[in-house]
């Protein structure tokens, strides 16, 4: 059983994002990368399952820039067998990225592909559902948990009001959330074969996929400085203000 | 929280541009170790070093190893990250393939050590002693021996451990007593009998791993007097069976350990050998050679030590940064409505800035000295590995003695930098300078490190190295003059004045050593310091000169990171302003100071 693990480069959690001076985008240049905190929790499944025995082979792929070739060196790192960049310089938006998986998808034949619920970046929560679709797969999304039996899967989801655990027929996508594991630190003899391991480049075009943006972003702008709070002297103040200045209440 | 990032821009960049990685990548054996690698390797060992280190670094510190019947038990948390840390592959990174390593150069082990004890520098004392314990075997080991311990010791399984001190036996190791009786036992093979009494071993016993290997300086029946006298033993806690597995447990305890200033977490353990029928030991090399093997390890564990005032520097660092970007306090000098953080004020901005460009200034330092230690030991040439290693020989005093005092001083100004808090446990700051303040006095103290300075690497060798370094450093200067820019030819002044009063210190110390050797001795710490200043002003000067170039190159539109390299070039100019300036003051102290230190008689004091 194949594994396609789809991993995004983004801008590191820990960095204060900030706005381009022209209100185009997010800076991202001389800023520290790593891979969408999401993604390494569907790798880290991904491992799990091939150390249970019951994946064969765990493919990473990045769509994206040159340098997203390190995040997928992480990605062996942490286990994936081997690794595919579909390599652009453009700007990708989910739909893109969702129909460039599924031209990778229908060459590798993958059972499962295990992704981040959404990038840390954008949070647009789009591509997972948008690649099941496209394949005419089952999905289930926000899986906190993962059971793989025969030749179907059994994924806990988190849901608003709780856990709902649905049973799909494989092949699946499954996109991940926070609690389903705990990555692993990566090993130092892992970060040395993982130099060793293959890493196949591809164009958009020679799949064959058109990632033109359908959407035209306007401006990216910084969301408002939180005003400073005020102290009020007694509950009676509190009141009223909720009331008459805030409007929460009635 | 006093948290830690590792710094790995800062060590990219010297490791990148101011080594330059490809004159290691050539070298024999380290093809694959190229920057990217390395890169990616700094990453997750600093990720490692943050999220698991680092947080075990307070409460060790509030905790402590503790003693019970012969037993240590390390703070909570310490076995677990142990145990990761070894499972990770980082205690077996330098050492050779053939024992289960991963052979990298010392240019990538050194950042990683460093990441390691800037988190938490109690928890990397035991790898620091289970490595200088597999360089003495790899060194000296038989084949047996090394086929016996050097797999388990290079994963970390076992743990290593230096036995050389004695209550009478300190700085002066020919002073030591214990004794080793050729034995015949034929269950033991070859072997020897060990009695005596050791103090201050640092993790000399514990729990983080299921066997002890000490490595134990000792005296046979009828060996001479003094230093030619000793020899190296290899003493396993647990005596190793012919099949690998553990058997009977030898004859030598943990008698307690000690109530320290700082490293609470390291145990230093009084250790009693053949209390019973003697401990089992086994003769690493040859008889009496012990010393002699112990100065071929001397650089590396003084240099391991060095690194720890980088470290700790680097630490104090980012908590006093972050604490002055947070307190509010008093106006600005130049007029504000309110109060603003202090990091706005001059004086803060002062300690800041001298915390920032002496832990650059020593990183640099060390690490190009990591580089030539590369070069010495795999470099094809031998003229080439010679020239190295002659730097390499007359740097390791410095960087032991200068980065290891400088570390001390910074982790005080960042209590400085945090007002009262800085004296409160609870901040952090208060530990990073109790901690470092153990670096200047084991594997040899300052003054044993000027001793050697003085005597072996400069008066010995009519300062042959020191010239070859001098003139390396003038070229640099004669560059900054020659790039017609302000900022690097005030650096290259700075220098050059520095420089100046190195040459004259060393033409001094040369000149006198025969004829006054105490008044040599005298100035010996602050000629240490001098030689530590101007090279650590040499490696600014060049990092200012990589940067000015980068900069340019920017501005004709290439790629890079432009904050990055002014704020280089500014660090450069402040430690050339507060701390190259100092260099004057420095000689006048070496080649004058003597007649003040020597003036009263012992009967006086
Ligand atoms: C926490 C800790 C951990 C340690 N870990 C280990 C360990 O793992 N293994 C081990 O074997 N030892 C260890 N040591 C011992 C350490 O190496 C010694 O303390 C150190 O070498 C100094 O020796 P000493 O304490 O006997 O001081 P002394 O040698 O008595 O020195 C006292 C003072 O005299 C000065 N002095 C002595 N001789 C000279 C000289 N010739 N010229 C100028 N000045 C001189 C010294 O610089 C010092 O200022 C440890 C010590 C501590 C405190
Ligand atoms: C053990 C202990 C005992 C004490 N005992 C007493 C006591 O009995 N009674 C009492 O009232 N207080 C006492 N104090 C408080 C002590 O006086 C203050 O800690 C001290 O005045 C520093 O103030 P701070 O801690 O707020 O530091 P901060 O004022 O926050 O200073 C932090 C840093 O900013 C710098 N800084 C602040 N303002 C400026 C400026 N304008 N220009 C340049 N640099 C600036 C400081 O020099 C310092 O480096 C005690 C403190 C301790 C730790």
């Amino acid at each position: 059983m194949k594994v396609l693990v789809p991993v995004k480069r983004v801008v590191d959690y820990n960095v204060k994002v900030r706005v381009k001076a022209d209100g185009t985008g997010v800076e991202t240049a001389n800023v520290k990368m790593s891979m969408n905190p999401f993604d390494e929790i569907a790798l880290e499944e991904a491992v799990r399952l091939k150390e249970a025995g019951k994946a064969t082979e765990i493919i990473a792929v990045s769509c994206g820039v040159q340098a997203s070739q390190e995040t997928l060196r992480t990605a062996l790192a942490i286990g994936a067998d081997r690794a595919v960049l579909v390599q652009t310089d453009a700007e990708l938006q989910p739909l893109a990225v969702a129909k460039l998986l599924c031209a990778v998808a229908k060459k590798e034949n993958p059972t499962i592909v295990l992704m981040g619920k959404q990038a840390i970046d954008d949070d647009c929560n789009q591509t997972g559902q948008m690649f099941a679709a496209l394949m005419g797969w089952a999905q289930g999304t926000f899986a906190s948990k993962v059971i793989v039996d025969g030749d179907k899967v059994s994924v806990t989801r988190e849901i608003d009001g709780g856990l709902e655990t649905v049973s799909l027929k494989l092949p699946a996508a499954i996109t991940v959330d926070l609690r389903l594991n705990e990555p692993r630190y990566v090993t130092l003899p892992n970060i040395m074969k993982a130099k060793k391991k293959p890493l196949e480049v591809l164009a958009p075009d020679a799949l064959g996929v058109d990632i033109t943006p359908r959407i035209a972003t306007l401006k990216v702008e910084e969301p408002p400085k939180r005003k400073a709070g005020v102290k009020v002297p007694d509950a009676k103040t509190l009141v009223e203000k909720l009331k008459n200045e805030a409007k929460v209440i009635q | 929280m006093p948290d830690y990032t590792a710094p790995i821009r800062d060590m990219t960049f010297v490791i990148d541009e101011l080594v330059g990685m490809d004159s290691i990548s050539r070298l024999p054996g380290c093809e694959e170790t190229t920057s990217d690698l390395v890169t990616q390797i700094l990453e997750e060992c600093g990720r490692f070093s943050s999220e698991v280190l680092a947080p075990l670094n307070q409460p060790g510190d509030r905790e402590g190893s503790s003693f019970d019947n012969g037993k240590v038990t390390t703070p909570a948390g310490f076995k677990e990250a142990y145990l990761q840390f070894i499972q990770g592959g980082w205690n077996a990174l330098q050492f050779p393939a053939e024992f289960g390593g991963q052979g990298l150069p010392r240019i990538v082990s050194t950042p990683v050590t460093e990441m390691c004890k800037s988190a938490n520098m109690s928890f990397a004392l035991c790898p620091l002693l289970t490595g200088g314990a597999i360089e003495a075997l790899l060194l000296r080991g038989a084949e047996e021996i090394k086929r016996m311990f050097l797999p388990k010791m290079v994963e970390g399984a076992w743990t290593g451990t230096m036995n050389l001190t004695e209550p009478q036996a300190g700085s002066d190791l020919a002073l030591i007593k214990t004794r080793a009786v050729p034995a015949t036992d034929p269950e033991f093979g070859s072997h020897y009998r060990l009695f005596g009494q050791k103090i201050f071993i640092t993790y000399g016993e514990h729990d983080l791993a299921e066997n002890i290997i000490h490595l134990v300086l000792a005296r046979t029946p009828e060996a001479p007097e003094g230093v030619k006298g000793i020899s190296l033993f290899i003493v396993p806690k647990f005596i190793v069976n012919k099949d690998g597995s553990l058997g009977k447990r030898n004859d030598v305890q943990c008698a307690s350990i000690e109530h320290k200033m700082g490293i609470h977490a390291s145990p230093t353990a009084v250790m009693l050998f053949g209390e019973k029928d003697g401990a089992v030991g086994y003769l690493v090399g040859e008889e009496n050679r012990g010393l002699e093997y112990m100065f071929i390890m001397m650089n590396a564990a003084r240099f391991a030590v060095g690194l720890e005032g980088v470290a700790i520097s680097e630490r104090a660092y980012q908590r006093a940064l972050a604490y002055a970007k947070e307190r509010i306090q008093s106006r600005d000098v130049a007029g504000s409505d309110k109060s603003v953080p202090i990091i706005r004020h001059p004086d803060v901005r002062r300690m800041l800035m001298s915390m920032k460009a002496h832990t650059e200034a020593m990183r640099a330092l060390q690490y190009v000295v990591a580089a030539s230690m590369d070069i010495a030991r795999l470099h094809p040439d031998r003229d080439e590995r010679r020239r190295h290693q002659a730097f390499v020989d007359f740097m390791i005093p410095v960087v032991k003695g200068w980065n290891t005092e400088t570390g001390i001083e910074m982790a005080s100004i960042g209590i400085q930098v945090h007002g009262g808090m800085g004296f409160i446990e609870e901040t952090g700051a208060a530990q990073y300078l109790r901690d470092a303040r153990i670096a200047t006095i084991y594997e040899g103290t300052t003054g044993i490190q000027a001793n050697d300075l003085v005597g072996r690497k400069l008066a010995r060798e009519g300062g042959v190295t020191a010239k070859v370094v001098i003139g390396t450093i003038r070229a640099v200067e004669t560059e900054l003059a020659q790039a017609g820019n302000s900022a690097l030819t005030a650096i290259g002044e700075s220098l050059g004045r520095g420089t100046s009063a190195l040459a004259e210190c060393a033409e001094w110390i040369t000149g006198n050593y025969k004829a006054d050797i105490r008044a040599v001795h005298a100035g010996a710490v602050p000629f240490l310091k001098l030689t530590g200043i101007v090279c650590g002003g040499w490696q600014m000067a060049r990092a200012a000169l990589v940067a000015r170039k980068k900069l340019d190159a920017i501005r004709k539109g290439g790629d890079g990171d432009a904050a990055f390299y002014e704020a280089k070039i500014g660090t450069a100019l402040f430690y050339a302003d507060h701390v190259l300036s100092q260099a004057g003051g420095l000689r006048d102290v070496v080649v004058r100071g003597a007649r003040g230190v020597m003036a009263l008689a012992e009967e006086q004091f």
